[in-house]
């Protein structure tokens, strides 16, 4: 059945590439064939992220740069991330509304995600969905992210560009030179710049950019700091001349490489973790924990040394 | 039963009625269900209804008509669907709400619209019935 359906994904079937998204999101073996199988025909595609607070209108930009990105030629995919409720396990994915004019474009595929439980503002098969709409043919990939606060930056370990969309009125200079999220951004939009604020919030950001000369100066990249009002499409051609220009800036240099590079070993590390929590439920049972618990409680071994027990009955290897 | 929340449903209006109450109210039912609801909102095309269904992978397409064009968008639906080798009932299921006279729903019922659920059906009723439904889908028997 993989392999029929890849070999279809291939040939520009959208359903079948639909059908493996679905496989990749609900079936870690699955997952491990088709990525295994895909793998080669992937690295084509360019990956845009587009994150910031829920309601900053990431979707109505999204929208827009889908635009932009056609009528260049380009085959686009976009993937958008709203969460599920860690309360019911059910979900309300509302990014496509916005972009429902693209939906019967043949060049354009469209993908809704939800979180299932992921923290860092991406699904937990967010990287292999890209890697199938890569694999299918898509020249760019927009990943919106859910709406994100301070500290979900998941998307950095993801896109070759990272937006950061804002708006006025969030808060003051002091949330600007925070760590965290203000820090993953290749490129700075202010949206609804028509809102009263604008003009305070995009100094506030330059100010914190010419702050970080350091920073920038070591990269080569200082990001710029875009206004747009998405809705009508003002400043949207600006917006999408920096994410261009960011683009080559990693493509002329061996940035592209590094970031991929970067990319790649994270990617390993949440395999492997989620490979060991595994093994750890398969080797330990209910039981096997309700000892060390108990142990602990008595005082008798302390947390740190029981989770190496656990650790060396689950792998057989001294840790 | 099919786990909820691997169950992709889509809620969309198609036709130019804008009342999207009723359809906003069932989405946000069917997601404290559980289930992971695409919402596309009002004024959508067949076309653009067929093609999300296509690119979301969708086992339940819900949708709400309240114009009384329904016998003219549902058949053009579900032949969109056909065309891009989607059956109802064996790749997914389609229910349909709104003003819907009963003459009609047996009609549309008869094309392959599941089933009808009319103004005051209870939410459990048509949870009940994706539950029951949703499992004799070729995908979840596993065939495709």
């Amino acid at each position: 059945m993989i392999n029929e359906l890849i070999e279809r994904m291939l040939k520009g079937d959208k359903r079948a590439t639909a059908r493996l998204i679905t496989l990749v999101e609900n079936d870690e073996e699955k997952a491990r064939e088709i990525v295994k199988k895909i793998y080669s025909n992937t690295g084509r595609a360019y990956i845009i992220g587009i994150t910031g607070p829920p309601g900053s209108g990431k979707s109505t930009l999204v929208d827009k740069l889908i635009k932009k990105a056609r009528d260049e030629g380009n085959i686009v995919g976009v993937i958008a991330i709203d969460p599920t409720s860690p309360f019911t396990g059910g979900a309300l994915l509302g990014d496509r509304i916005r972009m429902q004019r693209h939906s019967t474009d043949p060049g354009v595929f469209i993908r809704s995600m939800a979180t299932r439980g992921s923290l860092g503002g991406l699904a937990k098969a967010t990287n292999d969905a890209i890697k199938i709409l890569d694999a299918y043919g898509c020249d760019i990939i927009f990943v919106e992210t859910v709406g994100v606060g301070q500290i979900e930056v998941d998307i950095v370990k993801t896109a070759d560009t990272v937006v950061l969309v804002t708006v006025p009125g969030l808060g003051d200079d002091i949330q600007a030179i925070k760590a965290g999220l203000m820090e993953i951004a290749d490129i700075f939009v202010v949206n609804k710049a028509d809102k009263e604020g604008a003009e305070a919030t995009m100094f506030e950001l330059e100010l914190m950019l010419d702050l970080e000369k350091d920073k920038w100066q070591k990269s080569g990249w200082r990001p710029p700091v875009v206004s747009t009002i998405a809705f009508t499409n003002k400043g949207v051609d600006e917006l999408w001349g920096a994410i261009n220009e960011h683009m080559e800036f990693l493509l002329n240099s061996d940035k592209i490489e590094e970031k991929r590079k970067f990319r790649v070993g994270e990617e390993i590390k949440a395999i492997v973790s989620s490979k060991i929590a595994r093994k750890i439920g398969e080797k330990m049972g209910e039981d096997d924990i309700a000892v060390l618990i108990e142990m602990i409680a008595k005082r008798e071994i302390d947390p740190y040394s029981a989770a190496d027990l656990v650790l060396e009955k689950a792998l057989g290897v001294k840790v | 039963m099919v786990k909820r929340s691997k169950v992709r449903v889509l809620i969309a209006k198609p036709g130019l009625d804008g009342h999207d109450r009723g359809a906003k109210v069932i989405a946000r039912a069917l997601r404290d269900a559980g289930f992971e609801v695409i919402y596309t909102g009002i004024r959508q095309t067949p076309e653009q209804i067929a093609e999300s269904v296509v690119q979301e992978d969708i086992d339940v397409l819900g949708l709400s008509i309240l114009s009384g064009a329904h016998m003219v968008l549902i058949p053009k639906i579900l032949k969109l669907l056909g065309e891009k080798g989607i059956k109802a009932n064996e790749d997914v299921l389609v229910l349909a709400g709104g003003i819907i006279p009963p003459d009609d729903a047996q009609e549309l019922e008869k094309m392959g619209v599941g089933r009808v659920f009319g103004p005051g059906s209870p939410i459990e009723e048509i949870i009940g019935f994706i539950d029951e439904t949703v499992p004799k889908l070729k995908k979840f028997r596993g065939e495709s």
